[in-house]
């Protein structure tokens, strides 16, 4: 038998284990902490060995889940033991005994910087692990400093090193404020040149946290650790001793490769390359092994690597390589793998547009949805969750419905509720979201929330159409033997409503709706009670001529509950009785109800703020949200800017049907707004109204919003309304009637939405309440092609769509049809394709307007459809450049101009803006550092494809000025490029536009200067600005 | 970051915690039950990791003994596994083919291994030699100064105070 080297303590291990029963063991547990009491209450003849070995059992009873609430103290004064062996126990012993938050822990916070600071290295060692475990924010605040002198310490061997560093990391995770950005970046980055890899895992672990609260700060460490990442996976320059399975330490190459997710790009092309050699090394590098360690430590690795590339937007190719391989993840046998693909399939779909090749995996996915492992099935129902759009979504939704019947109870309220999201989100027609949501009360009533049956009501209520058919549905299930109350309230307040609708149909009349509803009143709750009142009063308004049976079995009831306890019941009771006596009145009151105000599905809020609850950052969850707010169809709280919400306030005033013909031609280019900012189109002025500020109303609205129920407590509101709804009415009768045109305010920048396009190809274009227009560009050689996605972001359709293009004459466009109505929730996809006459810096416009309820919108939008677009990085070498260079030799192919007002900023950040505006750096081509050369090929139809040559030589000691000199074969090329770089440096994002550009030395080869500005919408937009 | 690591033996027995995030008492033990009821109940050919309340939980069964490890839900999961694979490496090493009883009367030296390898949750070491370098020189610190204290002026000075 092993012994522990006490044999006091071993004696009372071998005793628990000796133990017979659970009633045994805690009796003897019982008698030692009896024990150790009286022997810690006479401390002074309990030598230091003794002392240790109490302490030890007290863990160890601790262990065993007893309570141990005495002796901490003792355990805590051990650490100020003199000697290592009672300062060790006392150590390891309190930082599992007590957490951060403890008492006693203060009282040592002395003791402990006095081992930190003191020259004892064991003593150093066990103060900074304690730290590093259970330290807490006093102890940041009090040892950071001494800390952070321990970690570049040169006279400190690596054991403390390596400790130290963890420890900030502690200590840093408590407080950020004690480690000081400006100092620590600089040491940050020598720190990763440290040879020892203990110390370097240790730092990589501590740049870690930095970098992903403030990555900016730390941009120098970005290249160290791309070399580190080389030195591991490239060169496998590591000694034997940290290799792991013939692998140089797989966790220092996971932990770099996730610090670098942290920053948002690597800028520098060389950097970049190395990094992509070594990721492709990763990718292509990985096979499968039979050592299950080996195998393991080597897929770390590679999910790592594949995370890290699709965080860097990798070319194409890269990434289809990284998808087939995720695909062959996700079919495998090997449990881990597979679990570890569909995690990865669907981080990857947050990242990146690449559904449509995901999608060719869904009957694979669908398979895991079944497996044996709950974990796995978990994965595989979050990436059909996340893959779903409009095209699958039947598939998928009927899938996870089915799959409801035989899922365990820990997943049923999660599935029921992503059914019903996507249902709602990606429903291709009305009908079949209610079938869906119906289906899913029947299948799993108890894991449906009320906000999921409130939300059919709303889509019911909203949308005429629907009605019969819901209407019929809802009757359909009330045959059913047996349903849950959630169906008893839905369909009672469906066929409250509709029923009317149905009453030609067989089983469908008010006395048959009638008894079939109230055979389910003795088994439900008194808020469903409630509900079925309502339904009453409201098929004794619709039976007309009144059914005298009808209406005394429905006055009894009313009388029975007037005498409700509930006064909710008894409110309704009393008031539905009194009104169902006035006849014809009740026709008025109890009318149907209004339709909402559209809102954000509060489903889809849940499942937002779901996601946000983790404390820590992620580089995936950040991604994750931005891509959110850009990409996804998300249903944003429009009810502020809805200008029919006030009229439904009131309850019974009908909404004046929106006259169809509105004027919207406001295409007269005089009329055009600056881009950015939207027309309103008033065809009439409009008479002073009472309505609040769209703000004001938004907030008002705001904590409504969360779905109340459409019956619970608003009938009442109705009742009063109701009577001033008819005074409305009246007044408004004299009132002509006019187009609602509450401005919409679009959300985001247009301007900045506008200069990002510019230098990527995807992204958002415009979005407001209503409508959001995605842009994706492919460019090749003169051609383009952009596909604009216009999305419908509401449950209702977006009519009177349309967009022209107002090209500029360099460029010829084509719109393929934008159909004149969008679905609700539905994305409509229109291809442009774009021509390149000539070299040009105007820039198009697409004007584009619909319209929502009585709003008409309209908002002239540029595309970034620009200059940059049709230039190609080329590298060029010194021998091909000085030839080129000197053949250009001067205007008008080759131009120099001084410019000055540049914006500040260091030659690495301006390499860095040429690069992304497609104009390659090429370094080493001007032997003066401070110059800079840049290559590309422009094409056009006129020029086909021409080489550009530009040069920029700085002054070190004025950052605002500059001289440029641009080269190409072609004239006009030559000068708009010139003219665009000066735009890039001058002030970015937005260039004022320099008057109608007038080449400098007129040239009878020189071809026609761009059309005047007149005709050239992009120029005026900006000349506007 | 690991929030926290669990041995649990497959009768549901503790056999070491380490707590790197703030846990109660009552948290703690909590936390162990459900837990142990998770993955005890887990069959042999499922993967490794356990969704659990919003976390991770990566474990891996060695004979009779669970090791657990609670990560964040975007951490490695491959990479904590392996860590649990060194811990249990450089055990086998100390120990010399390291079972349960081994764990159970030495825990404390469970406790000290863990250390060199974590620390603030995460890994502090990945040699295996330099960590079994540092708890011999653990050890003979922990031995010299027992020799001292029961050598004979010890024990005069012991008895004379």
């Amino acid at each position: 038998m092993a012994l522990s080297g006490m044999r006091g303590l071993s004696v009372f291990i071998s005793d628990i284990r000796n133990c017979p029963n659970k009633e045994q063991e805690r009796l003897r547990v019982d008698k030692e902490l009896g024990n150790i009491r009286t022997r810690f209450k006479n401390e002074k003849g309990l030598s230091p060995y003794e002392k240790k070995k109490y302490v030890w059992k007290m863990l160890y009873i601790y262990m065993l889940g007893y309570d141990v609430d005495f002796g901490h103290m003792e355990a805590v004064s051990l650490i100020s033991a003199p000697k290592y062996p009672e300062k060790q126990v006392g150590y390891i012993v309190t930082s599992c005994l007590l957490n951060e938050n403890h008492d006693f822990l203060r009282l040592a916070i002395n003791t402990v910087r006095n081992d930190i600071i003191g020259r004892n290295e064991t003593f150093q060692c066990l103060a900074l692990t304690m730290v590093g475990n259970i330290g807490g924010r006093e102890f940041a605040e009090s040892l950071a400093p001494d800390v952070q002198k321990l970690i570049i310490s040169s006279s400190c061997r690596p054991l403390v090193r390596k400790k130290a560093a963890l420890c900030l990391l502690r200590l840093y995770r408590k407080n950020p404020d004690v480690v000081n950005v400006d100092g620590w970046a600089d040491r940050m980055a020598q720190l990763l040149d440290e040879r020892d890899l203990g110390v370097l895992t240790s730092s990589m672990s501590l740049l870690v946290a930095l970098v992903s609260n403030n990555h900016e700060a730390y941009w120098s460490c970005l290249p160290k650790c791309v070399k580190i990442l080389e030195r591991l996976a490239r060169n496998q320059d590591v000694p034997q001793e940290y290799t792991y399975y013939g692998i140089p330490s797989p966790w220092l190459q996971v932990k770099t490769m996730r610090a670098l997710q942290y920053f948002p790009t690597v800028e520098d092309p060389n950097t970049r390359r190395s990094l992509f050699e070594v990721l492709q090394r990763i990718l292509m590098g990985t096979d499968v092994v039979k050592n299950v360690n080996k195998n393991n430590a080597s897929h770390a690795v590679l999910f790592e690597a594949l995370a890290l590339v699709m965080h860097l937007d990798a070319e194409k190719e890269m990434m289809s390589q990284c998808i087939a391989l995720l695909g062959k993840f996700i079919a495998v046998r090997e449990p881990n793998i597979r679990y570890l693909g569909l995690e990865n399939m669907t981080r990857m779909l947050m990242v990146t547009d690449v559904h449509d090749i995901i999608k060719r995996h869904q009957a694979q996915i669908i398979t895991s949805l079944k497996d044996p492992d709950i974990s796995i099935r978990r994965r595989a129902l979050d990436l059909l969750y996340g893959m779903c759009d409009v095209s699958n979504a039947k598939d998928i939704v009927e899938e996870l419905l089915q799959y409801l019947s035989t899922a365990d109870f820990a997943m049923r309220e999660e599935l029921s509720l992503k059914a019903a999201i996507l249902a709602e989100k990606f429903a291709p027609d009305l009908s079949w979201y209610v079938d869906v949501i119906l289906q899913l009360i029947d299948k799993a009533g108890d894991f449906v929330s009320d906000d999921i049956w409130f939300r059919v009501v709303q889509f019911v209520t909203n949308n005429e159409d629907l009605q019969p058919y819901a209407a019929a549905k809802a009757r359909e299930y009330l045959d059913k033997p047996a349903i849950h109350e959630t169906m008893v309230k839905v369909s009672a307040y469906l066929l409250g409503e509709y029923s009317h609708l149905l009453a030609r149909r067989p089983g469908c009349s008010p006395k048959e709706i009638f008894s079939i509803i109230h055979e389910k009143l003795p088994t439900v709750s008194m808020s469903t009670v409630a509900i079925l009142l309502s339904t009453y009063a409201k098929i004794l308004m619709h039976t007309q001529p009144a059914d005298p049976e009808l209406q005394n079995q429905i006055w009894a009831i009313f009388n029975k509950y007037e005498s409700c306890i509930e006064v909710e019941i008894q409110q309704r009771a009393v008031e539905y009785f009194a009104l169902s006596r006035k006849g014809a009145a009740l026709m008025d009151i109890l009318a149907e109800m209004p339709k909402f105000p559209e809102r954000q599905s509060s489903l889809i809020k849940k499942a937002e703020d779901v996601e946000v609850d983790t404390a820590e950052q992620s580089a995936i969850k950040l991604r994750a949200q931005q891509q959110q707010t850009s990409t996804a169809l998300v249903v944003a709280d429009q009810s502020s800017a809805n200008g029919t919400s006030p009229v439904n306030q009131l309850g019974l005033v009908k909404v004046p049907s929106m006259s169809s013909s509105v004027d919207h031609n406001s295409t007269d280019p005089g009329m055009a707004q600056p881009n950015g900012t939207l027309t309103k189109v008033d065809p009439q002025p409009q008479p002073p109204s009472p309505s609040p500020s769209p703000d004001l109303l938004g907030d008002l609205l705001g904590p409504l919003a969360i779905e109340g129920p459409p019956v619970d407590g608003e009938s009442e509101q109705n009742v009063v309304s109701g009577l001033e709804g008819v005074a409305a009415v009246d007044a408004a009768a004299i009132v002509p009637v006019t187009v609602q045109t509450n401005a919409v305010e679009p959300i985001g920048n247009i301007a900045e939405r506008f200069h990002a396009l510019c230098l990527k190809d995807s992204g958002v274009l415009y979005e407001d309440p209503y409508v959001q227009i995605g842009i994706k560009a492919e460019w090749r050689g003169h051609h383009g092609r952009l596909v604009l996605f216009l999305g419908n972001k509401n449950t209702s359709p977006l009519v009177s769509v349309q967009a022209l293009i107002l090209p500029p004459s360099h460029l010829k466009m084509e719109l393929s049809l934008v159909p004149e109505t969008i679905p609700p929730r539905a994305q409509v996809q229109c291809p442009l394709e774009v021509m390149n006459l000539r070299p040009s810096r105007d820039v198009a416009v697409l004007d584009f307007s619909y319209k929502f309820n009585t709003n008409m919108v309209n908002v002239k939008l540029r595309l970034p459809a620009v200059l940059n677009k049709f230039l190609q990085p080329i590298t060029v070498s010194a021998e091909e450049f000085f030839p080129q260079w000197r053949s250009l030799s001067g205007p008008p192919l080759k131009l120099q101009e001084v410019v000055r007002g540049v914006r500040p900023m260091p030659l690495l950040e301006m390499a860095n803006l040429f690069n992304s505006c497609h104009l390659m750096v090429c370094p080493g081509l001007d032997p003066n550092p401070n110059n800079l050369v840049a290559s590309t090929t422009f094409y056009s139809e006129s020029t086909r494809a021409m080489l550009c040559l530009s040069r920029i030589e700085t002054d070190p000691a004025d950052r605002t000025q500059l001289r440029m000199t641009v080269a190409s074969g072609d004239p006009t090329l030559t000068f708009e490029l010139k003219e665009f770089i000066k735009e890039q440096l001058v002030s970015i994002p937005i260039a004022p536009r320099p008057p109608a550009p007038v080449p400098p030395t007129p040239s009878v080869a020189q071809p026609v200067p761009p059309a005047a500005p007149s005709n050239d919408p992009g120029a005026m937009l900006a000349g506007l600005l | 970051m690991i929030h926290f690591v669990l041995l649990i033996s497959r009768q549901g027995k503790v056999r070491l915690t380490k707590w790197y995030s703030p846990y109660t008492q009552k948290e703690r033990s909590k936390v162990i039950r459900e837990l142990s009821g998770v993955i005890l109940t887990r069959g042999p050919k499922l993967c490794n990791f356990v969704e659990w309340r919003g976390y991770k939980v990566v474990y891996k069964r060695y004979a009779s003994l669970y090791f657990c490890m609670c990560v964040d839900q975007e951490d490695n999961e491959l990479e904590i596994l392996e860590i649990i694979h060194h811990y249990v490496e450089i055990l086998d090493r100390y120990f010399g083919s390291v079972c349960e009883l081994d764990l159970i009367f030495n825990f404390h030296k469970a406790y000290y291994i863990l250390d060199e390898i974590l620390i603030a949750g995460e890994l502090q070491e990945s040699s295996k030699k330099t960590v079994a370098r540092l708890i011999a020189a653990q050890d003979s610190l922990v031995e010299t100064a027992k020799e001292q204290a029961s050598s004979i002026s010890n024990i005069i000075a012991q008895a004379t105070k």
